[in-house]
């Protein structure tokens, strides 16, 4: 029987790749700082956001226990991640 | 034999899709045996990752019990997590996790025995809070009798945009040592001839956005690689082999490309109703190098009542197509390259239902805690499987050949129950 | 690997990400009047001559919550001393804040800023804002955000305004 030999490793997808750089320029724009946005939803807008129940990761003890099990039953691994969704005060 | 000639043609694709494989690597994450979590780890979310860009997470701590019961196979145990703040800056986390595993599936049934097993894992980060940039890293250490893992993760989290975005950026690392347990002299022990290492890496890039007052998305995407040993040494492949009359299939040891490269994008909604409820959906690509192409629609709705109960109802979906080295069964042996019959590869679709339920209250004697919750969640999954089927009904004299025996489904549930505290 | 550089850059950028910090503005005040806690509507014009601080804030915001107690104690201390504090609560729904303030009552007058008019006056760009104005109706302090020490902060500002005449 042939044993696969080591070689390189294959590259992402270019669809993926193309999100991965448009996030990145994102960021760099959001810390240069230029052409500033006005934030559209005011921090004094934001209450609904402080609500636990809209929290994308509410009890992270419980999502981490049945992504586990999605996973170890699964060919599809990554992406699950909640995080973000602050009320805005600092 | 005619046999023969479906499944050669059934596996026409496969066989031209291999050639994209020359040169991958193995991986091996696939369970059977039992779940080697650093790999599981190395995709997805981080225990206690709950990383907002300016704030840091709540402490809590929370103690769970979760039981798992389907297909032959109860995994239950204690989970517990706990955070605290050092200072303004400075949250800790760890957790410690472990699976009591009792295996009598039918992959297990068909190669192996049933078995008992117990799987550990630790975990300890820590969250630096500087002006609008949070810093985490972290560590996870999985341990059972045939499987270590270890992985380390790095994490940056910056708000922008008035704080109406977050961006995160994630990288992991892990190593694991795979084991395979053989019964010398009555005993289960490492068998000494075998012993393989795999790598993980792994990179996430996470977008969170406030769209409206009552709308939040978050994007992600997560890009994983890994090498070495990726295949799971206890499960075996079937071949057709007319020469053995009793069964019409011998066995043989899968074989596994070095290596893995998968890409996953996902989106997610919420939006909150005015009466106070939630109401969110998520959607998830996935394709890796393997060949397998995977969707997930999972739509939740979240629904305070009576002052302290919340009530979350969860429906999934998932599908997947079939890995290219994967079939139910082989037309001869050495039919390719690579070959796989873990069931995780097969091509698939899944649905679950969950229901949870949950009472906040206070403890007067305990001021210092300042709410704390008592959590129950019920799922029910099932797993259709389009090409993988249970070779323990395979019985050629009773007019069931090897390859015609009915396709499995798997049904379980899972059960959660949890305790938790903030302060 | 590629991008694995660029997110090593990236990496790097974020490091020079820096807090928020406030600024000083020496611009008249603009002039504003509320409904309060107290029945009567409370305009800004009424305490000319005094110092003045304005805080922003919300029930739903766990720093405004947390510097409340700190607010009543410096009205407490120099409330008498020509110094008045306006708690202007930025929430459409004033039962969440009433309901707090029956657990954490304060002394220092609570407006409500229902409708956010005052808000986008003062172009509040976070939670909690705190506003100093003094004698004569010039800002002369703006920060954005509380962590347990500015009210060191608070507190120098307040005696160098008072000092001014």
């Amino acid at each position: 029987m042939r044993r696969a030999t080591q070689g390189r490793r294959a590259p992402p997808g270019r669809l993926a790749r193309g999100a991965a750089l448009a996030m990145l320029a994102l960021a760099c724009i959001g810390l240069t700082g230029c052409g500033t946005i006005e934030p559209w939803v005011k921090p004094y807008e934001r209450e609904h956001f402080a609500d636990p129940i809209m929290s994308l990761n509410r009890d992270p003890v419980s999502s981490v226990y049945m992504e586990h099990v999605f996973e170890s039953r699964e060919g599809a691994r990554g992406a699950t991640g909640g995080v973000g969704g602050g009320c805005g005060c600092n | 034999m005619q046999l023969t000639e479906v499944i050669t043609r059934a596996l026409g694709n496969a066989r031209r899709s291999l050639a994209r494989l020359r040169g991958a690597f193995r991986e091996g994450t696939l369970l059977a045996r039992a779940l080697p979590a650093g790999m599981l780890l190395a995709g997805g979310l981080l225990p206690g990752s709950t990383a907002v860009g300016d704030v840091l997470p709540d402490d809590r701590s929370d103690v769970l019990y979760h039981r798992y019961q389907g297909g032959g196979i109860t995994i239950q145990g204690p989970e517990v997590l706990v955070r605290k703040k050092i200072g303004q800056s400075l949250s800790l986390s760890g957790s410690y996790y472990e699976d009591l595993i009792s295996s009598a599936s039918i992959d297990v049934k068909l190669s192996a025995s049933p078995y008992k097993e117990t799987r550990k894992q630790k975990t300890f980060g820590f969250d630096y809070l500087h002006g609008k940039s949070t810093y985490s890293a972290g560590i996870i250490n999985s341990k059972e009798p045939d499987y270590q893992s270890n992985t380390s993760y790095y994490s940056v989290s910056q708000d922008m945009f008035g704080d109406l975005t977050t961006l995160t950026m994630t990288y992991k690392r892990g190593w694991d040592h795979v084991e395979r347990d053989i019964k010398q002299g009555g005993q289960i022990v490492n068998d000494p001839a075998f012993h393989e290492i795999a790598d993980h890496r792994g990179y996430t890039l996470g977008l969170s956005q406030i769209l409206t007052r009552s709308l939040i998305a978050n994007v992600t995407y997560e890009v994983l690689t890994d090498q070495g040993y990726l295949a799971n040494p206890y499960r075996k492949i079937l071949i057709l082999d007319p020469a053995s009359p009793d069964k019409g299939y011998s066995l043989a040891d899968q074989v596994y490309p070095n290596t893995r490269t998968s890409n996953a994008a996902s989106i997610d909604l919420k939006y909150y109703l005015p009466y106070r409820a939630a109401i969110d959906g998520q959607y998830r690509f996935f394709s890796d190098t393997w060949g397998i192409v995977a969707h997930t629609l999972q739509l939740g709705y979240t629904h305070p009542a009576w002052k302290h109960w919340i009530f979350d109802g969860t429906f999934r979906y998932y599908r997947q197509t079939a890995a290219d080295f994967y079939a139910d069964i082989f037309p001869y042996a050495n039919y390719s390259n690579f070959m796989a019959r873990d069931r995780e590869l097969a091509a698939f679709q899944s649905y679950t239902l969950g229901v949870g339920a949950s009472y906040e209250f206070t403890i007067p004697r305990a001021p210092w805690i300042n709410k704390s919750s008592l959590n129950v969640r019920l799922d029910h999954l099932m797993i259709d499987y389009s090409d993988y089927r249970n070779a323990l009904l395979i019985d050629p004299r009773a007019g069931v050949p090897a390859g015609a025996e009915p396709l499995y489904r798997l049904n379980a549930n899972v059960l959660q129950l949890f305790f938790s505290i903030w302060y | 690997m590629k991008s694995r550089s660029a997110v090593l850059a990236l990496g790097a950028a974020l490091c020079l990400a820096l807090p928020a910090f406030g600024a000083s503005s020496g611009k008249p005040a603009p002039q504003f009047e509320l409904p309060s806690n107290s029945g009567k509507e409370v305009s800004l014009a009424q305490y000319r001559g005094d110092v003045v601080m304005i805080n922003f804030w919300a029930s739903w915001c766990a720093p405004c919550r947390q510097e409340m107690p700190l607010l009543e104690s410096m009205y407490r201390q120099y409330g008498k001393r020509g110094f008045v504090l306006l708690g202007v609560n930025v929430e459409p729904d004033s039962n969440a804040a009433n309901n707090w303030l029956k657990q954490t009552p304060v002394t220092f007058p609570v407006l409500y800023d229902r409708d956010s008019k005052v808000s986008q006056l003062y172009e509040v760009s976070g939670m909690p804002t705190t506003i100093m104005i003094d004698r004569k109706g010039n800002v002369r302090m703006i920060h954005v955000s509380y962590k347990p020490g500015d009210e060191n902060g608070y507190m120098s500002s307040l005696m160098a305004l008072i000092r001014e005449n």
